[in-house]
């Protein structure tokens, strides 16, 4: 194995394209440039599309018309440029098209800062874009798992023809961690039968997420929620730790997963018996795993870097079966290992402390 | 085992490489490793640091609040970093650009002069390297040095030798600040 | 004895009119007197004649052609209000061999898609723009377009507009890595006929290679306008082509030895 000493973003842009990502189109926007700048160079070597386009706006909508077109491709951006990918987000997923959109996340609202995040939960799991629909959306805690999350979703949005977004944060994106890279896929030799090639021998084919009749856009409405069905019941991920005897449990995703590993091995090392759940998919949620967890452990601590946005997943997916409990830090803060033992030494019940 | 520590200085005194340099060491030594810079818009003329995690074991948090291995560069991150250094760790720093002390006596303090002795400026981030696998042979000096001659970027390799050089220099510093500790 | 007639005259007769194989045999919900029809039929012939309906890709906007992808044979898509061009950019950067055209009304292009309008020009993107211009907003009723001339009453502009409309074909004419961007007319049969010529050099210069080309083209709006489509082409003619003169605005110099 040839692992490599990489930046997140580096590491994501690589992956992509090994991954058969033909065309890219972005936008610089921090921390998430060095993605557009890498790909600045090597998509051309390969004969590639790169484009920066002139706003997310008009990225999203290049990536839109590039998955018409029936290849690969992708965009990436921070929360404040996916807010303005809304629109074409929708647009996509209405089209039943594939395509990764990856969100660096940083501090918000508004402008906020350059600093990591977790704020685009809701953004980017409740629907990103207007409409009834979910994204799928795989939050990766490290390098490594950043690469083959990368591939996962290309494979992902060609399995289901669904728009699937990576919500890395900007630790993430600007961490390096060694990692091996997948290796160089071939493209398809053939573009999909949905793909607009031009009418060549066989009829027009259509792309539009136009209906004027309310049953004809419920019953387009209906094939969305039949897909997102199959995805949940499929797709939900999740990694754990020290989940086997733990009388309380962690939930954490992404940077603030491994983070909340150091404090539990803290906890560990001082006899105190509690886990760590780390969602892999935001969307799906991994409700099935959890669930069954809550059933054993005396309580569960949620931690992310926002004012409890995950939160609202776990307490649906947990429901009465154990009290949840919150800790965040938000606007860029990051929360630490001890912090996180803090709030949990406060929240252990003494029987599972002692 | 694990150890954490923080490059801090400005620009131009190779405080990212260095960092760079030490966890591409730990890699290829077959350990798992975290590299995080500060980045945004204080990377233009203000301080300049990164923090690097080496361990046996898979890493939990990157994010490092208490470093026990501070390698300070100049005098602003030294005010503002080694106050934040974990108990009883250990200190080296720039001495030809920090005149100030601390007051801490729970660490152990490494004055290396690093900029006047370096054959470069540039070079101040090996002989600061030198230094601390002297202090602290956290890696070895060869994985260093191996390190240094599989991943130098290829347009920098006439500055090899001068780079292993830099290091002996920061390793002499070293052990005659040592004799006199 | 007439079906003897009858076969003697076919066989002596001649095409010269029918319906565009680019074209869906099918009702638009355009307008009675609405010029959509005209740009369509134009658009279709133009394909035809340069044998690309089969590698065409239409991208339609918001906007009253928000259904072009159906009127036509051919590869076609829907984009967000005003992102066609963007879309296009997409489809073409892909498969730079197929012939990709965006048809977009005045709001869609001149207000809420000028980014991309302008970008899509600025780049030299190969794409043809078939750009409709009727100075108003159709789809949703009369209001306030880019275009509207000064002094213009519409729906959101009741005391007549303040301000001077956008001339899209003079702005983007100034880009240099522009190939061909000319305005035409659909007010009468004789400016009709200068405007499909004009589709099929903006058509011929995508093909060549040549860079971003453009055809605007001054439109009727009866319904809007509140005018019969007879008084809405004179309106055209009186009130618009003052405005917006017809004429090249740029022809490249590789446009003109095509």
């Amino acid at each position: 194995m040839s692992r490599e000493l990489l930046k997140g973003n580096v590491a994501i842009a690589e992956a992509a394209l090994r991954a058969g990502m033909y065309a890219y189109f972005g936008y610089p926007i921090t921390p998430q440039t060095e993605l557009l700048e890498h790909l600045a160079r090597r998509m051309p070597e390969l004969g590639r599309v790169f484009l920066q386009a002139e706003s997310e706006v008009a990225a999203i909508n290049m990536v839109y018309g590039a998955a018409c077109a029936g290849v690969r491709t992708m965009t990436s951006s921070s929360s404040p440029g996916i807010s303005l990918m809304q629109e074409g987000l929708s647009y996509i997923a209405a089209s039943d098209l594939p395509c990764v959109v990856v969100d660096v996340m940083r501090g918000g609202p508004g402008l906020g800062n350059i600093l990591p995040s977790q704020a685009d939960y809701f953004q980017v799991t409740r629907s990103a874009g207007h409409g009834d629909y979910h994204p799928i959306v795989l939050a990766p805690a490290s390098v490594q798992e950043a690469v083959d999350l990368t591939v996962l979703a290309f494979d992902l949005a060609d399995q289901y023809r669904h728009l699937v977004i990576l919500a890395a944060d900007g630790l993430i994106g600007q961490m390096m961690e060694p990692a091996e890279l997948p290796p160089m896929r071939d493209l398809p030799a053939e573009r999909p039968a949905y793909a607009l090639t031009g009418a060549k021998g066989r009829p027009p084919r259509r792309i539009a997420s136009f209906y004027l009749q309310a049953e004809a856009e419920e019953a387009y409405n209906l094939q969305i929620q039949a897909r997102l069905a199959r995805i949940r019941q499929n797709e939900q991920r999740s990694a754990e730790y020290f989940t086997d005897d733990a009388q309380f449990l962690v939930v954490g995703y992404g940077t603030v997963g491994r983070i909340a590993l150091s404090a539990v091995r803290q906890l560990r090392a001082a006899g105190v018996p509690v886990g760590l759940f780390r969602p892999i998919t935001l969307y799906p949620f991994p409700e099935a795993r959890l669930r069954a967890l809550a059933e054993r452990v005396a309580g569960i601590l949620v931690v992310e870097m926002n004012a409890g946005q995950m939160l609202e997943d776990v307490r649906l997916a947990v429901l009465e079966r154990a009290p949840v409990h919150f800790y965040g830090r938000m606007g860029g803060a990051v929360p630490m290992p001890e912090e996180i033992v803090g709030a949990l030494r406060q929240l252990l019940p003494t029987e599972v402390l002692s | 085992m694990q150890h954490e520590l923080i490059f801090a200085g400005f620009g131009g005194q190779g405080i990212m490489f260095g960092g760079q340099l030490l966890a591409y060491a730990a890699m290829d030594g077959g350990y798992h490793v975290t590299w995080i810079p500060s980045y945004g818009p204080e990377m233009r003329g203000g301080t300049a640091y990164c923090t690097v995690v080496i361990a046996d074991q898979e890493i939990g948090s990157p994010v490092v609040k208490h470093p026990g291995i501070g390698m300070i560069f100049n005098a602003p991150s030294f005010d503002k970093f080694v106050p934040m250094l974990q108990p009883n760790g250990l200190l080296v720093y720039n001495a030809s650009l920090i005149p100030q002390q601390t007051e801490r006596q729970d660490l152990t303090i490494l004055p290396v002069p690093a900029t006047e002795r370096a054959p470069t400026p540039q070079l101040t981030n090996m002989v600061m390297l030198g230094a601390l696998l002297t202090a602290k042979p956290i890696l070895s000096l060869e994985a260093l040095k191996a390190a240094l001659e599989a991943h130098m970027p290829s347009h920098r390799r006439n500055l090899l030798e001068a780079n292993l050089a830099a290091l002996q220099i920061g390793v002499q510093l070293a052990e005659e600040a040592l004799e006199r500790l | 004895m007439t079906d003897l007639l009858l076969e003697a005259t076919t066989s002596h007769m001649e095409t010269v009119y029918c319906m565009p194989q680019a074209l869906s045999a099918q009702p638009t919900h355009y307008c009675p007197g609405c010029t959509h029809g005209v740009a369509h039929r134009l658009l279709a012939e133009a394909l035809d004649e340069l044998n690309m309906r089969e590698r065409a890709i239409l991208v339609a906007p918001v906007g009253c052609a928000v259904f072009a992808y159906q009127y036509f044979e051919i590869d076609g898509c829907e984009a967000p209000h005003g992102r066609a061009p963007a879309m296009a950019t997409g489809l073409k950067r892909v498969q730079p061999d197929r012939i990709v055209i965006t048809y977009q009304g005045d709001g869609d292009l001149a207000s809420i898609g000028a980014g991309e309008i302008l970008h899509a020009a600025a780049r030299g993107e190969p794409i043809t723009v078939i750009f409709i211009n009727n100075a108003i907003y159709g789809m949703t009723g009369g209001q306030m377009a880019p275009t509207s001339l000064s002094g213009q009453r519409t729906t959101s502009s009741p005391f007549g507009r303040v301000g001077e409309p956008l001339r899209m074909s003079e702005l983007l004419a100034v880009l240099p890595q522009t190939a061909y961007i000319v305005r035409r007319s659909l007010h009468n049969p004789a400016h009709i006929r200068k405007a499909k010529k004009a589709i099929l050099t903006a058509l011929k210069a995508q093909e060549a290679g040549l860079g971003f080309s453009m055809v605007e083209l001054l439109s009727s709006c009866p319904t809007n306008w509140g005018l019969s489509p007879a008084e809405a082409l004179e309106w055209i003619e009186k009130h618009m082509l003052p405005v917006f003169p017809v004429g090249d605005y740029k022809v490249a110099e590789a446009v003109k030895e095509l």
